[in-house]
């Protein structure tokens, strides 16, 4: 388990990630294992009150009588829960006022990562509240963001701010015994953000989280709140890039959404954890619980592009509660060398006249398998509601797999459902059309795993959506020779 | 330009090309006739560069230099072009990124800097006039439900862009109504200078009555069994490609 400066050095040499650096911030790291003094001292290290102690108490006994799933199209070596480290926090934690004050390692860490803090300001004026190894360093804009009532903060900074925010909310949408995953995060997260917009408040920016795994063999429990109050509306961004370790990594991170009435929350992420080298060995393990609620003529909408961790098991999902509200999922998942994803999303129908649309996009390459997984649901209450879903499939070489698993179940005689799926090949005359014109092999790949994902990116703001073609470039390096 | 000697090149062990000798010089424009299975989309798939088709014996030569071990890319750059006789679709890319993109990869195989946009927008509306293209038609996925025509039309738009030094057109005129045909060939006829040469691959005369051809070539049985001035091309309308399997048998 040991991480020597030699191995460092070498996976350094090796380069094979792009952004498998590590930084060396002094941290506060806890022993392994898990237990009720483990859970106590991590509540005590944030400085929590009581009755969230109790919650994670209490998410703890539920995680112990669980059993991990094993439903999923995945194959991999369950993680040894006794050997992780449940707490990691970099030791120069104090808040900051101004980005000078921030280790500037730290700040060179997000350079190498092209998502330098300053320029992101500069550019695009995204506050970014950045996570790194679970305690959040650096929050900004947050003074133009008060101006409008908006909270956005970490999650612990909210359980002591905002409690009957937190109170009320947390858990709401993901129950602590949702699922082994859930129940674990729920006992054991150590950070994450949190975000309320206000009633009739539009947020002027792109709220933007950058996660990061920094730490040897620590897991990653995030835990994400967002409330969106009645017609309020905001965009959040989530994305994500670990340096390249050689046991595999656990992330199990829980996310909320909270759309009251006429609120409408835009969640779009890029997750692009290190996937594990040519061989299988290492990267991360992403199993995710996102959902959302949606009260009357409330619309959530997830965006997805996950192009990283060696196992995805994520389903972001809506439940659409209130009439007339309207549940999206857009998603480019890309898997290549031994990478398995399943992921998809549910659409849980209950009020009437509620409308949801699935679009999903497979690309698959190597030795990899892919799958898409969702569930369209109609209550037998929700009159006239429509869903229509779109999954696609694009296959590179003959060793890859593509998996589609809709469950469509209908209560309700008025619902109109569509589904529409593809299954194509790049194939070698594609190739040799775009070689012809001069276009070499892994640009031709590029532009036509662009264009066959482009529904998806379009759906993704404009700074993000370039971040995401840069990104399937990269993965897809090499898939084809 | 282009030297082709002794030309032997075979696809999964088949041998289809049995020896072809043919130059072409700048400010020429070829025609190769041929009956169905006579090798001739093969003879522009090698000059291409396509992959399954191996040359087992001499050599195709482009201003000098041996192609065989460039990639289809690297010929690409060098200034050679083929319209394909099946065009094929692409998702979700439009022509104009298509072209944008073709365009900026060989002139960074130049050393060059990406064109400027007002420079690529100046160029599109330019070579789309000319070859009398609907604007709109430059932001649909490429050849993706496009007909017949507008596939071949889009084929001699990315040739009007890319300006080639050497242009092989491998059927362009199959699938044409007139009209298509007349646009097609008007705009090749634009195209042809002094310093650029063109291939035309075609089974039908008809092409040839408005590109007209310096020399004309027919290729039976991966050879080419006569070769001639545009006259030739109204002797096999008229007589079939019968005459000449006789004659080469002779």
């Amino acid at each position: 388990m040991a991480y020597t400066e030699e191995e460092l050095k070498k996976e350094l040499e090796t380069k094979e990630y792009e952004y498998g650096f590590y930084t060396d911030i002094a941290s506060d790291t806890m022993p392994i294992g898990l237990n009720e003094e483990v859970i106590i001292a991590i509540s005590k290290k944030k400085e929590e009150p009581d009755w969230m102690t109790a919650w994670r108490l209490e998410s703890y006994k539920y995680w112990l009588e669980m059993v991990e799933p094993n439903w999923a199209n995945i194959r991999y070596k369950k993680p040894d829960f006794q050997a992780i480290s449940y707490y990691s926090a970099p030791n120069s934690k104090p808040k900051y006022n101004s980005l000078d004050e921030v280790d500037p390692e730290l700040l060179d860490t997000f350079k190498k990562l092209g998502i330098s803090v300053d320029e992101q300001k500069k550019l695009t004026g995204v506050a970014v509240d950045i996570v790194m190894d679970s305690v959040s360093v650096a929050t900004t804009f947050k003074k133009t963001l008060s101006e409008k009532g908006i909270i956005f903060c970490s999650i612990s900074e909210a359980i002591k701010e905002h409690p009957e925010l937190v109170k009320k909310y947390m858990g709401s949408i993901v129950p602590q015994k949702d699922n082994f995953y859930a129940a674990l995060n729920s006992a054991v997260f150590t950070d994450g953000s949190f975000c309320y917009i206000p009633k009739g408040v539009r947020c002027p920016m792109e709220l933007s989280t950058y996660f990061r795994i920094n730490q040897a063999g620590t897991g990653q429990f995030e835990r994400t709140l967002v409330i969106a109050d009645e017609g309020s509306y905001v965009s959040y961004l989530e994305g994500c890039t670990a340096p390249s370790r050689d046991e595999n990594q656990l992330h199990a991170a829980v996310v909320e959404l909270i759309a009251l009435d006429n609120a409408e929350i835009k969640y779009s992420t890029v997750q692009n954890w290190y996937p594990g080298d040519k061989e299988g060995k290492g990267g991360v393990f992403n199993f995710v619980t996102k959902r959302g609620l949606c009260e009357k003529n409330a619309k959530i909408s997830w965006t997805q592009v996950e192009t990283g961790s060696a196992i995805t098991w994520k389903y972001p999902s809506c439940i659409l509660k209130g009439d007339n509200s309207i549940g999206e999922f857009y998603s480019i998942a890309v898997t290549n060398n031994l990478q398995q994803a399943d992921t998809g999303t549910k659409m849980i129908h209950l009020g009437k006249n509620t409308r949801s649309t699935i679009i999903s996009k497979g690309i698959s390459a190597g030795k990899s398998q892919n799958s898409y997984r969702g569930l369209v649901q109609v209550n037998s209450r929700a009159e006239n509601a429509r869903n229509f879903s779109q999954c696609d499939s694009l296959l590179m070489g003959n060793e890859c797999g593509a998996h589609t698993f809709p469950y469509i179940e209908v209560k309700n005689k008025s619902a109109q459902i569509e589904h529409e799926a593809t299954t194509s090949k790049i194939g070698e005359d594609q190739i040799f059309y775009c070689n012809q014109r001069g276009i070499p092999t892994e640009k031709a790949i590029a532009l036509i795993v662009n264009g066959f994902s482009k529904e998806v990116l379009n759906k993704l703001p404009m700074e993000f959506a370039v971040e995401a073609q840069k990104l399937l470039e990269i993965s897809l390096e090499g898939s084809v020779g | 330009m282009l030297k082709i000697k002794n030309l032997h090149a075979s696809v999964d062990d088949k041998v289809i090309l049995k020896g072809i000798n043919l130059e072409v010089n700048a400010g020429e424009v070829h025609a190769i006739m041929g009956p169905n299975g006579s090798g001739k989309s093969t003879l522009a798939a090698v000059i291409a560069g396509k992959e399954e088709f191996h040359i087992t014996e001499g050599s195709v030569e482009l201003e000098g230099e041996d192609l065989e071990d460039s990639a289809p890319e690297d010929r690409a750059h060098k200034g050679i072009f083929m319209s394909f006789q099946y065009p094929v679709e692409i998702p979700g890319v439009s022509v104009t990124n298509f072209m944008k993109t073709a365009i900026n990869e060989t002139r960074k195989a130049h050393g060059l800097e990406d064109m400027p946009a007002n420079e690529m927008l100046k160029l599109i509306r330019e070579k789309s006039e000319l070859l009398e293209i609907d604007r709109k038609f430059l932001s649909r996925s490429l050849n993706e439900g496009f007909s017949g025509g507008e596939k071949k039309r889009n084929e001699i738009f990315q040739m009007a862009m890319l300006e080639p030094k050497l242009a092989i057109l491998d059927e362009t005129d199959s699938g044409l109504d007139i009209d298509a045909l007349r646009i097609v060939a008007n705009g090749v006829n634009k195209l042809k200078s002094k310093k650029n040469a063109v291939i035309l691959i075609t089974h039908y005369q008809r092409l040839l009555e408005y590109i007209v051809p310096d020399f004309v070539h027919v290729l039976h049985d991966g050879k080419i069994v006569k070769s001639g001035g545009k006259e030739l091309a109204f002797e096999l309308e008229e007589k079939g490609y019968d005459w000449l399997k006789n004659e080469a048998v002779l």
